[in-house]
């Protein structure tokens, strides 16, 4: 209360003279920032050096001063559109599904970075991916760091689903987006190098990895000079495992894949959100780093696909290492 | 006139298309102001609606047939090309055209003839270049694609009006041409397809979906079209307030609540409205309504201009300066622009023009 009073008056006193050079030297909020860190490297635009030279006047009829951009918001959606309230709901919605239903457990968590950009990077699998909540969840509970999850396009274009994925930290994996994540912003970003190819696949294929795309992934990761953070994950493919798709349903609703699930024929119509509760085991391998200088317009083919099949190599092996182990896909 | 004189004062002539809109009348008033611009001529095809001092104010046709006798006679040095059409409710497509493309056209044939003295240009487009489509990135830099190609006839002509600019800078290497790509931009003076939607007593969206967007207040238009005159701007610079608010929130900081339209034959929906003027939402707004739109607008704050205004506080200006002009009305009287008169103060000797203004 007090504080409302004292911004109150704080805004009247303010007055039009004072305003513009408040304005010009005050850091600037949101993503000023990253103007900061970005002009080091900025592609050699010439810098004006008069930020503090008075335009030319043009008429105004505000009297208050908008100093803060959280004053006058009403959402915490932040500029991906991700929104830490519905990302703290989700949380608390989804840890108990986390510990009790998939008792999630991980190996070599403290291989993330603490701190800075890395590229996480994961096996794909279930009809309706059960891997990505489990990643996020983990991570951001466990090192208390937001992990943005990179997805198909097609996920954008789901009326509901599709913003509440965006509130929660998820992102149509556009490369622009992964880099200014990564590079600009020092944050970790989640991708699934195999796409729609990983869940789509069927349970006779299980844990055995699609093409890793163009290696895109690395592409983006060198760029952003970021490591790439493997992780395989073991306990998804029994989560919601395919038996067979119907490619024409697929063609005439337009969506990628139409798979029919074992969990529909036990439950119904219900199996299309009930996950089997398969026991969830993640191991982090360790951070693969590239050295070649970041931001150039284009690296050798050739050794972004070495990297991405190098990367994709192990992610396998640590898969049938762990598979190996595996005593019940339900107790692990 | 030397070839260009960067650096102290230049005594500069500039043409300003599209006189007769907000943004060409603004930007004159603007200039009227600035001592080192010595001419400033306005072109359009109806009068000015704002009050000018010194403007001369010419008339011509939609596509500009007689420019390049214009450019030729009273020798400008800088073109700012403000009259584009970037509403696509205003007129039809073909009248739109018109302006547009065969304004453009005749525009830049006339500043690269032979002997031309043009040596600056600024160009108003519109962040529509960029399309709206899920594949899209959040934020489009100045070298971003479109994901899909352009279908709609705005954006098609819009993308021919980039193409013809594109074109004069390769063909015209000693003109320094700018190309600013204005977000969405709102303010109390400006009337656009969203401003309308927001001064609605519910305002429409699409059921699922809470799309972010970006604004620009129309005062920093303003100043970045006078920010690229001032600092001969090389280049595609996008214009856009920073942040970018959800759409349910937009609705919010206006006081409003919203109504959901089918995301399906959202068309269909909004005709009978659209027939009995009530609504509209404009088929072009409905891909913008379900994915937004986000362009990044670093590159013209790394050349050192300063918003005034981010996305949520435009959008609260607006809301302000509306409820304000529902209460009290209109404060200013219109302005009219009587030809005798405005002749008389500019050219008649019984004005004394040597005192400052």
């Amino acid at each position: 209360m007090a504080a409302m009073v004292r911004k109150a008056t704080a805004t009247r006193s303010t007055s039009r003279t004072r305003r513009a050079p408040a304005r010009a030297a005050a850091p600037d909020r949101g993503s000023d920032a990253e103007v900061v860190a970005a002009e080091g490297d900025d592609g050699g635009l010439p810098q004006v050096e008069d930020g503090e030279r008075m335009m030319l006047p043009v008429p105004a009829e505000r009297l208050e001063d908008p100093d803060d951009l959280e004053d006058i918001r009403l959402s915490d959606v932040n500029e991906w559109g991700r929104s830490e309230r519905m990302r703290e709901l989700a949380r608390r919605l989804y840890d108990p599904i986390y510990r009790h239903w998939f008792r999630v457990e991980w190996e070599g968590l403290e291989k993330i970075p603490s701190d800075g950009g890395a590229l996480l990077v994961a096996n794909h699998a279930a009809a309706i991916p059960s891997d990505a909540p489990v990643i996020m969840h983990g991570i951001e509970t466990e090192l208390g760091r937001p992990v943005y999850g990179l997805a198909d396009n097609f996920f954008r274009t789901l009326p509901v689903l599709g913003t509440l994925w965006n509130r929660v930290g998820g992102l149509p994996a556009h490369p622009d987006n992964a880099y200014r994540l990564l590079h600009q912003q020092g944050q970790l970003v989640l991708v699934f190098p195999e796409g729609a190819k990983g869940p789509a696949k069927t349970f006779d294929e299980r844990y055995q990895l699609r093409r890793f795309g163009r290696g895109g992934f690395v592409e983006i990761a060198m760029r952003a000079g970021v490591p790439v953070v493997p992780i395989a994950v073991v306990g998804a493919e029994e989560s919601m495992p395919t038996l067979f798709r119907v490619p024409s349903l697929a063609r005439a609703l337009g969506v990628p894949y139409v798979p029919v699930t074992a969990n529909m024929l036990v439950a119904g119509p219900l199996g299309l959100l009930a996950y089997f509760p398969a026991k969830f085991k993640l191991r982090v391998l360790d951070p693969v780093h590239f050295d070649v200088p970041p931001n150039q317009e284009r690296y050798s083919r050739s050794r972004v696909m070495d990297e991405s099949e190098a990367i994709r190599d192990q992610i396998q092996v640590a898969l049938y290492d762990m598979l190996r182990a595996r005593r019940s896909v339900w107790f692990g | 006139m030397g070839p260009d004189a960067r650096g102290a004062p230049r005594h500069r002539r500039v043409l300003v298309t599209g006189l007769g809109t907000f943004w060409g009348g603004r930007v004159a008033q603007a200039l009227e102001d600035d001592p080192d611009v010595e001419v400033i001529v306005g072109l359009d095809t109806h009068e000015p609606t704002v009050e000018l001092e010194r403007t001369e104010y010419v008339r011509v046709d939609a596509n500009y047939s007689i420019l390049s006798r214009i450019v030729r006679a009273t020798e400008v040095d800088t073109i700012i090309h403000t009259f584009l059409v970037v509403d696509p409710t205003q007129m039809s497509n073909r009248a739109m055209h018109e302006i547009n493309v065969i304004g453009t056209m005749n525009l830049f044939a006339a500043a690269s003839a032979p002997r031309s003295t043009v040596r600056n240009v600024i160009v108003k487009s519109s962040t529509m270049v960029y399309g709206c489509a899920p594949e899209d990135p959040v934020w489009f830099t100045e070298d971003t694609p479109r994901s899909r190609p352009a279908r709609m006839p705005i954006e098609r002509s819009l993308e021919q009006v980039e193409g013809y600019v594109r074109d004069f800078a390769e063909d015209n290497p000693h003109v320094n041409v700018a190309l600013l790509r204005f977000s969405n931009v709102i303010g109390a003076e400006l009337e656009t397809p969203l401003t309308r939607l927001l001064k609605l007593p519910l305002v429409p969206s699409i059921l699922g979906y809470d799309p972010r967007f970006q604004f620009v207040h129309e005062e920093d238009v303003i100043r970045s079209i006078l920010f690229a005159f001032e600092h001969d701007l090389p280049g595609v610079f996008n214009v856009a307030g920073d942040g970018m608010v959800p759409w349910s929130e937009v609705a919010a900081l206006c006081g409003k609540r919203t109504i959901a339209l089918p995301p399906v034959g959202t068309g269909l929906v909004t005709l009978p409205f659209r027939q009995l003027g009530i609504a509209d939402v404009p088929r072009e707004y409905h891909a913008l309504l379900k994915y937004g739109r986000g362009v990044d607008n670093r590159r013209l704050k790394q050349f050192g201009f300063r918003y005034s205004y981010t996305s949520a506080e435009a959008v609260e200006a607006f809301i302000e300066a509306v409820r304000l002009r529902r209460t009290v009305g209109q404060s200013e009287p219109a302005y009219t622009y009587e030809r005798d008169v405005e002749q008389f103060f500019r050219h008649s000797p019984a004005v004394r023009r040597d005192r400052p203004l």
